[in-house]
C-alpha cells in the first residue's frame, strides 16, 4: 500500500491543475507583457487568478502579488518592508519557531542591514506567548512576523490577538503572517485579522511547485528585492509564471470548495491516529491535539528509535513521512522547534511528522498504525548501547 | 590561444623494456576513453615514444586538458600549436605570433629547441634554432636569450606539420589503468576509501567496488552518495562495477549474538569475506581498503590484524601511513571531498558501541563468532545473492 503522509512537505497536484498548467504552457504561452493577442490572453489568466485569490481572502486584486513560493514571499515581505520603513525604526519581532525562510531572513536583516530582532519564546504547545510580545514592542518596532500554522508541530498561532495587540500599541507597525501551512486549511481574511501581509505557497495546496503569492495591503510601504522589467507594479519584476499562476489559482479555488468537510475529515483521522498511536508505549504527541491545532499535522515522538530509521522502515512499507520538518530534514541537526517547545531529550531525535491532506483515507491511517505497531517494538530492540 | 594538438609525455612506462608497447597501447586506449564524451574529434596516435592527440571540430582546449589530467601514466601534457608547413619564412612568423600571444609580458628569457623528425626539411635543427631565435629577438626588443636557464623553452618540431609549444602541464603520473590487473575496493561513503581506490588505480589497477548498506538504518541517499563517489573515482580509474550488498540482517544477527563491543570488528570481518567472494568471482587480485593505522577503534594494529585474518587475497591499504589531513588533501584534489562530507549515516556507525574494543584478540573474536554458526552462512549467501550490481562510469 502506498501511503503519502508528508503533505506538509508538498502535495500531489490536482489533476485539473496539471491540465491547466500544461494548457497554458503549451497553448496559451504568451508573455503577459506582450502587446499582441497572445499577451492579452496570457494576461487574462493573471487577472483571473488575482480575482480568485482576492475573493478567497476578501481583499482587493491589486493587493495580490505572485511569487515563486513561500520562501520568496517571506523574503519580499520582510526585507522589502523593513527597508522601506527603516526611518520609522529598526526593531523587528518574530517567533522562535518560524520556518527557516523567516528565521534566516531575519538573521540577514540583523547581521547585514543593522536591524534588531526579538525572537518570541513559545509555550509547551508551540504557541507564542502574548505577554512576551507585549513586552517586546517598543517605539522602534516596525514589523512583526508570526506564522499561522507551525510546520513541524501544527500549532496555530493566536494571530488575531497578536495583531490587535500590536495595532493597539502602534497602528503603523506592520504585521506579516507566514500562512504557508495555514492557507487552504483555514479561511484567512487579512482585513479581519488586521494583518498587513500574508505569504502563501502553491505546492502545499495541490498546486504547482515554484508558485505562491504575497498579499500586501495597499497601505503598506514596501520596496522590491529583485529588479528587472518592472512587472507587478515594480514590486516583483520578472515575467509572470503564467502556467504556475493559473495552476495556483485553480488549486486555491478547489481546496476551498467544501473546506469545512475536508477539515472535519482530517480532524477525525487525526483524532483516531492520535488515540491509537499513543497506545504504543513511550510515545508522545508534540503540541496540542485538540481543535485548536492544525487539522493535518501530527508530530509524534517514539522514544528509543532514531526518527530517520523509523522513517526508512516505514518507507520500506510504502509509507512516506518526515522526520522533524522536511525542509530541515537533510541536516542532522536537531529541530529548533522541538527544542523551543521544551521537548524531552529522548524524543528530540526520535520524532516523525505525519501530515495529511483531503485525500488521506481511514484505510491509509489504519495501515500506518498497524505498520507502526509492528515496526516500533522491533526497531527498539536494536539500539546503540 | 587555440591549440590543435596535445603532445603527451609519459614517464615510468618508458622503462618497461619489451613490455613497453603494451603500456603505450594501454595509455592510448585510456586517453581515447577519457576523451570519448567530449565535443570534437580526436585522433590519438603514438609516434617515436610520444603520444599525440590531434583535435578537430568544436573542441574546448581546457576541457581536453582537464580530461587528460585524469589519465594515469601521463606525466606531462603539452598544448601544441600545429601549422601546415608553408616554408621557413612562415614558420618564423608563426613562432613569433606564438610568443606574442602566449607571453603578454615580454620581459623574459627564452631559448629555442627544435627537433627535425622529417629529415628532408631544408634546415637542420641547429639552423632552425638560430634563425628562429633571431626572428623572435627582432620582433620583441625586451626579450632576451638565455641558453642555460631560460624562462621559456620554446620547442619546435618539424614533422609533416610544424608543432610549436612551450608549456608542460603536469599529468597525474602513475601507470595506465588496466596494465596491472584489477582489485576490489571496499567503498564506504567516507573520505578515505575513494582516495584509497584512486591511489591503487593510479598504479595501473582497474577497480571493482563493494558497498555495504543497512536499510532502513541507512538511507537511499547514503547509497546514492556512494554511487556518486564511485563516479568521481571512475573519472580516473575507468568503469567501476559496484556491488551493493544489503548487510542489515547480518548486522542485526551479530548484534543479537555477539558482545556489543565486538560488533564493529566482527562486522568488518564479514564485510571482508563478502568482498573477497565478489573479488574472486570477478578475477580481482586483491582487496583495497581506506584504513590508516589508529584512525578509529577498528583500525588499530590489533583490529587490522583481526580483519586481515579472514582474507586469503592480499589486502592493499594505500593510506596506512597517512594522517587524516593528508587524506583530506588528496580527496580535495581528486574531487571526492565535497561528496564525502555529506552527512548520511553509514552502516559502520549505526550501532557502534560507546566503547568498542580497540585491542581485539583474534582468539576471543573467533569464539564470539562461533555463536553465529547457526545462520551466518545462510545470511551471507543471501547477502551475496541479492547484491545489486551497478555499473558506474
Amino acid at each position: 500500500m502506498d501511503v503519502y503522509l508528508d503533505n506538509s512537505a508538498t502535495t500531489r497536484a490536482y489533476e485539473q491543475v496539471g491540465d491547466v498548467v500544461r494548457k497554458v504552457m503549451c497553448e496559451d504561452f504568451g508573455n503577459p507583457s506582450s502587446m499582441h493577442y497572445r499577451g492579452v490572453d496570457a494576461e487574462k489568466y493573471i487577472k483571473e487568478a488575482k480575482e480568485t485569490l482576492a475573493k478567497l481572502m476578501k481583499v482587493q486584486t491589486k493587493e495580490i502579488f505572485f511569487t515563486s513560493g513561500g520562501t520568496e514571499g517571506d523574503n519580499l515581505a520582510l526585507i522589502g518592508s523593513a527597508r522601506a520603513n527603516k526611518r520609522a525604526g529598526n526593531h523587528l519581532i518574530t517567533s522562535s519557531i518560524e520556518h527557516p525562510a523567516i528565521l534566516n531572513t531575519m538573521r540577514f536583516l540583523e547581521e547585514e542591514e543593522g536591524f534588531r530582532v526579538t525572537y518570541l519564546p513559545v509555550d509547551s504547545y508551540g504557541r507564542i506567548k502574548l505577554e512576551a510580545l507585549k513586552e517586546a514592542l517598543c517605539k522602534d518596532t516596525i514589523l512583526v512576523s508570526v506564522m499561522y500554522v507551525n510546520n513541524e508541530v501544527g500549532s496555530v498561532q493566536p494571530i488575531m490577538e497578536a495583531a490587535s495587540m500590536v495595532k493597539a500599541y502602534n497602528k503603523n507597525i506592520l504585521f506579516h503572517v507566514d500562512a504557508v501551512q495555514g492557507f487552504g486549511k483555514y479561511r484567512i481574511y487579512p482585513k479581519k485579522l488586521k494583518v498587513d501581509m500574508v505569504t502563501a505557497s502553491g505546492h502545499k495546496i495541490h498546486g504547482p511547485k515554484g508558485t505562491g503569492f504575497l498579499y500586501i495591503g495597499e497601505h503598506v510601504k514596501i520596496k522590491p528585492i529583485v529588479f528587472g522589467g518592472e512587472q507587478q507594479k515594480n514590486i516583483r519584476s520578472g515575467t509572470e509564471n503564467v502556467p504556475g499562476i493559473a495552476g495556483l489559482s485553480l488549486a486555491a479555488s478547489m481546496i476551498y470548495e467544501n473546506l469545512d468537510e475536508k477539515v472535519e475529515h482530517m480532524r477525525c483521522l487525526k483524532a483516531h491516529f492520535i488515540e491509537e498511536v499513543t497506545k504504543i508505549p513511550q510515545t508522545t504527541i508534540h503540541g496540542l491535539y485538540d481543535e485548536t491545532s492544525a487539522p493535518h499535522i501530527i508530530s509524534v515522538g517514539f522514544a528509543g528509535i532514531r526518527g530517520e530509521v523509523l522513517l526508512h522502515a516505514l518507507e520500506d512499507k510504502g509509507i512516506c513521512v518526515s522526520s522533524g520538518s522536511a525542509c530541515a530534514s537533510n541536516h542532522p541537526a536537531i529541530s529548533g522547534v522541538l527544542k523551543g517547545i521544551g521537548t524531552k531529550k529522548e524524543y528530540l531525535d526520535a520524532t516523525l511528522r505525519f501530515s495529511m491532506s483531503e485525500f488521506t483515507t481511514r484505510e491509509e491511517i489504519d495501515y500506518t498504525l498497524a505498520t507502526l505497531n509492528e515496526l516500533v517494538p522491533a526497531l527498539r530492540h536494536y539500539t546503540r548501547r | 590561444m587555440i591549440f590543435q594538438t596535445f603532445l603527451l609525455k609519459y614517464g615510468e612506462i618508458g622503462i618497461k623494456g619489451k613490455n613497453r608497447h603494451l603500456f603505450e597501447d594501454a595509455l592510448v586506449r585510456q586517453v581515447r576513453y577519457a576523451l570519448r564524451e567530449l565535443e570534437g574529434e580526436f585522433r590519438v596516435h603514438k609516434s617515436q615514444a610520444r603520444i599525440y592527440v590531434d583535435c578537430e571540430g568544436d573542441y574546448d582546449s581546457d576541457e581536453v586538458i582537464g580530461k587528460l589530467q585524469t589519465v594515469f601514466g601521463l606525466v606531462g601534457i603539452c598544448p601544441v600549436v600545429r601549422k601546415k608547413d608553408e616554408g621557413f619564412e612562415q614558420l618564423k612568423k608563426d613562432v613569433t605570433a606564438f610568443v606574442d600571444e602566449m607571453y603578454l609580458d615580454k620581459n623574459i628569457t627564452f631559448k629555442v629547441e627544435s627537433r627535425r623528425s622529417r629529415k628532408t626539411y631544408p634546415l637542420n635543427s641547429m639552423e632552425i634554432n638560430r634563425a628562429v631565435g633571431e626572428a623572435v629577438l627582432e620582433a620583441f626588443p625586451e626579450i632576451r636569450v638565455d641558453v642555460h636557464h631560460p624562462d621559456v623553452l620554446l620547442r619546435i618540431e618539424v614533422r609533416n606539420d610544424i608543432y610549436i609549444y612551450s608549456q608542460i602541464i603536469p599529468g597525474p603520473g602513475g601507470m595506465p589503468v588496466g596494465t596491472n590487473g584489477k582489485a576490489m575496493l571496499l567503498l564506504s561513503g567516507g573520505i578515505d576509501s575513494p582516495v584509497a581506490g584512486y591511489m591503487i588505480a593510479k598504479r595501473g589497477v582497474g577497480l571493482e567496488a563493494a558497498y555495504f548498506h543497512a536499510p532502513p538504518y541507512t538511507s537511499e541517499r547514503a547509497k546514492q552518495k556512494v554511487v556518486d563517489l564511485a563516479k568521481i573515482v571512475a573519472r580516473y580509474a575507468g568503469p567501476i562495477r559496484l556491488n551493493v550488498v544489503n548487510f542489515t540482517d547480518i548486522q542485526l544477527y551479530i548484534y543479537d549474538q555477539c558482545p556489543h563491543d565486538e560488533l564493529t570488528i566482527i562486522m568488518r570481518r564479514y564485510m571482508m569475506k563478502i568482498a573477497e567472494h565478489f573479488a574472486e568471482e570477478s578475477g580481482c587480485l586483491g582487496l583495497i581498503t581506506g584504513e590508516s593505522i589508529g584512525q578509529v577503534a577498528s583500525q588499530t594494529m590489533q583490529s587490522l590484524a583481526a580483519t586481515n585474518e579472514v582474507c586469503t587475497l592480499p589486502v592493499y591499504r594505500p593510506l596506512i601511513g597517512f594522517d587524516k589531513q593528508e587524506i583530506v588533501e588528496v580527496s580535495e584534489k581528486i574531487g571526492t571531498y565535497e561528496t564525502s562530507i555529506q552527512p548520511f549515516e553509514d552502516c559502520c556507525t549505526i550501532f557502534v558501541a560507546k566503547h568498542p574494543v580497540t585491542k581485539p584478540s583474534i582468539k576471543i573474536i573467533r569464539r564470539s563468532e562461533e555463536k553465529l554458526a547457526d545462520r551466518i552462512e545462510e545470511l551471507m549467501k543471501t547477502a551475496i545473492d541479492t547484491a545489486e550490481i551497478i555499473e558506474v562510469r
